[in-house]
């Protein structure tokens, strides 16, 4: 059975579209057919991370309007073959996305694919209300900081009362994915603690993604971080977090400052 | 989910540190598994052969061990990683809202979930009890009284239609603000010594008043 995943958060610039090519690339990997669609009407951004901006010839809004077919707007990953990418369009207004249309394309996509990640736009509107409709299951992602907390809050409110699964009185799976976390900056106490984080929003934690520029690197070079460089911190983090939605149990760690020996030694001695 | 914890020479202070950190934030390793790295320590580290029974004696149930290597006393944790128990927090069970029946007895209304950021929850009948925490941006305004078992951190307004005898009852305060009868105290003007405690607040002579539950 085909899984529909949102990736959500309220609030923009938190890292849903980093993680929802991070996510979709780790689940390919394991040789599921995954597709990756970009809601983001009019600020589509996910084409450029998973590097296929050049490539975009139909998007969503033209399946759903009718003007191009599924399998024409689909983009095939250049280097995982069972890995493809629905991008948005950056011209259309977002009204354009129609609740049966989205129903259409999804109930779709399901039949061919057995990941389906929806990148939510910011917000809590159309947009978002739209990525979240169909979703079996919805990342939550959130930065250790007290406006992302309350917007994801919002949205966990959102997901629980205005989503085909609360409807119908089931629930979507929720699960929170703390990102850009800088364990420099929580060693200041500069960041909300992971712990407070939980707290205040009662869900199961996914993993925490540590803040790294491997991710701008990535993202630069248009390749998902989890591909680009999977030794990288970041990298595992999004590979563990992968392994926990795939229900197995893997130990959380609290990403820590790496101290270099001069740095401890030199720290001992002022000591 | 399981969470790993790299003791670090010397383990004296990194025990206090711990220590330190459980009564800041208790229940954060409650009832979690926990699983002791190692890599950090040496044989010879001051301490290490108790590591583990003083670890367990502040309440932490370690599972398993990580890079042990020939550290004494540590034999006994060497297990097999055994069902981890599920995520931080408990699963939030469907939110139902306990329907008002025809009145005598004076029904309340009781909200099993949380009451999120945006949500509000209107009841002018009576009294409402919220069984979850009340998030920042979220509020309930009840005719009666408002008890909630989770944190107060947004709006409670009780008595909303001229009922200066009820009150407002919570596990932990942190709310944005409370008002009774149309009175109100935000945030900035409570006491710091009733934030974060389990509070009682009611009105007395046109004020809120907010105490610690005894
Ligand atoms: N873990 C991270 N470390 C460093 N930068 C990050 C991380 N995650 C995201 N970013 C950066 O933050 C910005 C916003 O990320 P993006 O995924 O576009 O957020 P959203 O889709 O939520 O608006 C981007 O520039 C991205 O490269
Ligand atoms: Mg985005």
């Amino acid at each position: 059975m085909a899984k529909v995943i949102v990736v959500t958060s309220g609030k923009g610039g938190v890292g849903k579209t980093t993680s929802t090519a991070a996510i979709g690339a780790a689940l390919a990997q394991s040789g599921d057919k995954v597709v990756v669609v970009d809601f983001d009407v009019g600020l589509r951004n996910l084409d450029l991370v998973m590097g296929a901006e050049r490539r975009v010839v139909f998007d969503l809004i033209n399946v759903i309007q009718g003007d191009a077919k599924l399998h024409q707007a689909l983009i095939r990953d250049k280097r995982l073959e069972n890995l493809s990418i629905l991008p948005a369009s950056q011209t259309r207004d977002k009204d354009a996305l129609t609740s049966d249309g989205v129903a259409k394309v999804i109930a779709e996509l399901r039949e061919k694919f057995d990941w389906v990640l929806c990148d939510s736009p910011a917000g809590i509107e159309r947009g978002p209300a739209m990525a979240m409709h169909h979703a079996d299951i919805a990342i939550v992602v959130t930065n250790p900081e007290v406006s992302s907390v309350r917007d994801s809050d919002r949205i966990i409110g959102l997901l629980d009362s205005k989503t085909e699964r609360a409807m119908r009185g089931e629930r979507v799976e929720k699960h929170l994915l703390v990102t850009r976390y800088d364990p420099a900056r929580a060693a200041r106490g500069d960041m909300l603690k992971v712990e407070d984080v939980l707290e205040i929003l009662s869900i199961p934690l996914l993993g925490i993604i540590p803040e790294s520029q491997e991710v701008l690197k990535a993202s630069n070079v248009g390749v998902p971080v989890t591909l680009n460089n999977p030794e990288t911190a970041p990298a595992r983090a999004y590979q563990d977090a992968v392994r926990r939605l795939r229900g197995e149990t893997v130990p959380m760690v609290i990403p820590q400052e790496r101290k270099t020996l001069v740095e401890r030694l030199f720290g001992r001695r002022v000591a | 989910m399981a969470f790993v914890i790299t003791p670090e020479p010397p383990l004296a202070a990194w025990l206090i540190a711990l220590k330190a950190q459980m009564t800041r934030a208790p229940g954060f390793f409650d009832g979690r598994p926990v699983i002791v790295d190692f890599s950090q320590l040496s044989p010879g580290s001051e301490g290490v052969s108790t590591l583990l029974t003083d670890i367990e004696a502040l309440g932490i149930s370690v599972i398993d061990v990580e890079n042990i290597g020939e550290i004494p006393g540590a034999d006994p944790w060497k297990r097999p990683l055994v069902g981890g128990r599920p995520g931080a927090v408990v699963e939030i069970k469907p939110r139902e809202v306990a329907k008002p029946e025809p009145p005598q007895p004076m029904p309340g209304l009781i909200v099993e979930d949380h009451v999120r950021s945006g949500q509000s929850v209107l009841f002018p009948k009576g009294d409402v009890t919220v069984l979850g925490s009340v998030s920042s941006g979220a509020e309930i305004l009840a005719g009666g009284s408002i008890h909630i078992y989770g944190t107060l951190r947004g709006r409670a307004l009780a008595g909303a239609q001229g009922f200066g005898r009820a009150r407002i009852f919570c596990r932990k305060l942190e709310a944005e603000l409370v008002s009774i009868d149309g009175f109100y105290q935000t945030a900035e003007d409570m006491s710091p010594d009733v934030r974060g405690t389990a509070a009682h607040i009611w009105l007395a002579a046109g004020r809120i008043m907010i105490a610690p539950q005894k």
